[in-house]
């Protein structure tokens, strides 16, 4: 065979993988889409799920969703933040940097089911936490950080040396060049990472089943008092998420609606992503323009 | 007179709240660094537990076929907790994923970065970006929906197993690999290809003798990155194989995989049992393999590093 009639076929191939690659992948968010979509309605995205019979929603697990993840983001964004300005700002080539970015590494490649029962071990059973929202947002913190870290550290490292030098230049401490300067000339690519890997949290389930619990009591969303127990607010309640429903309905299997319930909470879960996967460009390019008058 | 000298002696404001945001922003640092040390302290103390405390013998459990620990073999007064088809199973789904997959990432990446850039970047990148993002519930419950009963109308059976597993997976790794792989083939420099193309090298000559020669190290990465996701995938994986801790005697009997073992027994067993110790070593056991599969990205690191 020589090399023309080998660079045809091989040529060939490559366009079939990747059309077929193309057709898994479309069919995929088409199946779940055309699936899902005419699931959704208001009485569906507000109202409570029911366990035994047809017709119930997933109101509750869509609010714990949203709640687990800011309350995740709350406690995860400064840590990560700190962790990059060090890395980033302060930190010199060592053997202590070294054992730190190692650590990191391994951290975000753990499964998340290991990063969930490490949370269960400790926050629901030692510290008798119990299911609990907080237990769900400590273990959510812990699966995000070595993602948020790195992203910041990314983004601050995008920053030309040219304006740490000229913070030096005008007197500056190193740590007022970082605030005034080097942050705020990051913030929108800090905004993109910080929402893409919103993203990426709210559809984890591994970490949470066995720390948020797999039970979604009722809630009365009048009351805001977070210490009641039927606040929608307080953190210490059992509070399964949209992600940790999908999978309980179908390995349980008493929902007679179950797959009509899981395809429409599956739609809402990816258009969800989608939204935060567009608009983490958007805003970012915005705050850009808009801090930089460029 | 003496205003001045204090002033100049004394640490100036600044440099005052540059030590306070240099301690902060280290104990963040450190922070995350216990919280590393102590997942592996408390993982690794659970399970070890079970050979020191409980007495299990290491080559029982991992050589062991027989899973059923909350009952106990009259011959040797132990329980059965034969881990080998939770190691076998999830071994098997890894590699033949990872084997299906590679395959598909590389033509596509290939596809991306060397005959078609513009469609590639256009319409491949932004669908293999929202791939990585789909949660696993979704696979999972695709899986439950499509794969399963399609193996079931193919093959017979229930539809549950190996070959369910590894269609999920294959289709979950597939954009890590292929947006991983695309990166290391975009960072082959343009000139390789350049030299290549000037000596009279087709197309095909210069992407597999050339392109493909100095990527090898980063799609390697690239495919025990994917390998790694596909080992500790845990509800994906569960909801289609079947949980039976049975050893895999063909791809469509119902098997299991570490994590489906681990996410189904957790919550049945009572804390500091024997049934409850042999968990926790299955997790030790996946906390090891994702350090093994870091190890394995360094050393592949280390050797393929461009001169």
């Amino acid at each position: 065979m020589n090399a023309k009639s080998a660079d045809k076929i091989a040529t060939v191939v490559i366009y079939m993988i990747s059309g077929i690659v193309a057709l898994i992948l479309i069919a995929m968010l088409a199946f779940i889409l055309i699936r899902g979509v005419p699931n959704l309605s208001w009485h569906f995205l507000t109202s409570p799920a029911r366990a035994f019979e047809a017709g119930g929603g997933i109101g509750i697990q869509l609010f714990n969703s949203f709640y687990l993840l800011i309350l995740a983001m709350l406690i995860s964004f400064p840590i990560a933040l700190g962790a990059a300005i060090y890395l980033n700002e302060y930190s010199k080539k060592g053997r202590f940097t070294t054992i730190v970015r190692t650590a990191i590494e391994i951290l975000s490649s753990l499964p998340s089911v290991v990063v969930g029962l490490f949370g269960f071990l400790i926050f629901v059973v030692q510290f008798h936490f119990g299911f609990s929202i907080l237990s769900g947002a400590i273990a959510l913190t812990f699966f995000n950080l070595p993602l948020l870290t790195r992203s910041i550290e990314t983004s601050l490292a995008q920053i030309p040396n040219l304006q740490r030098e000229a913070g030096s230049a005008l007197g500056l401490s190193r740590w007022e060049t970082v605030i005034h300067i080097i942050l705020p000339a990051a913030v929108p690519s800090i905004v993109t990472g910080v929402v893409l890997s919103a993203g990426r949290v709210f559809g984890e389930a591994a970490a949470l089943i066995y720390t948020a619990g797999q039970s979604a009591p009722a809630l009365n969303f009048t009351d805001w008092n977070p210490f009641n127990i039927s606040s929608p607010l307080n953190p210490m309640r059992p509070a399964e998420t949209l992600a940790v429903h999908i999978w309980k309905i179908n390995s349980e299997g008493i929902m007679p609606d179950a797959n009509a319930v899981s395809a429409g909470a599956s739609a809402v879960l990816i258009i969800v992503v989608l939204l935060f996967n567009l608009s983490a460009r958007k805003i970012g390019a915005q705050l850009y323009k808009k801090l930089t008058s460029a | 007179m003496d205003n001045i000298t204090q002033k100049l002696m004394q640490k100036s404001e600044s440099t005052k709240k540059d030590s306070l945001g240099r301690a902060v922003s280290l104990a963040a640092l450190s922070l995350i660094v216990i919280v590393v040390v102590s997942i592996f302290a408390f993982v690794m103390s659970r399970g070890l537990s079970t050979f020191f405390h409980d007495g299990v013998h290491v080559k029982d459990f991992l050589f062991g076929s027989t899973w059923n620990p909350s009952v106990v073999n009259p011959q040797t007064k132990q329980p059965y907790i034969g881990a080998l088809p939770m190691i076998l199973g999830s071994f098997l789904v890894t590699f033949l994923a990872a084997i299906v997959a590679t395959p598909f990432a590389i033509g596509t990446s290939l596809f991306m970065t060397e005959i078609a850039q513009k469609r590639g970047t256009k319409i491949m990148q932004p669908v293999i970006e929202l791939l990585v993002g789909i949660p696993s519930v979704v696979y999972g419950f695709i899986g439950l929906t499509v794969v399963v009963p399609f193996i079931r109308s193919v093959f017979g059976g229930s539809g549950f197993g190996i070959l369910s597993g590894t269609i999920v997976l294959f289709v979950m790794v597939l954009p890590t690999i292929t947006s991983m792989t695309v990166d290391t083939l975009k960072s082959v420099p343009r000139h390789y290809r350049e030299s290549a193309l000037a000596i009279g090298a087709t197309r095909w000559q210069m992407i597999y003798k050339v392109v493909l020669r100095a990527a090898t190290p980063g799609i390697l990465t690239a495919i025990v990155f994917g390998m790694a996701r596909a080992f500790g995938e845990a509800l994906a994986v569960q909801m289609v194989i079947g949980n039976a801790a049975l050893m895999p005697h063909n791809l469509t009997s119902p098997a299991s995989t570490l994590t489906s073992i681990l996410t189904m027994g957790i919550g049945n067993t009572v804390m500091g049992s024997l049934q409850n110790d042999v968990l926790w070593t299955l997790a030790m056991i996946l906390l090891v393999m994702s350090l093994v599969f870091n190890l394995v990205v360094r050393a592949i690191g280390r050797r393929g590093e461009m001169k």
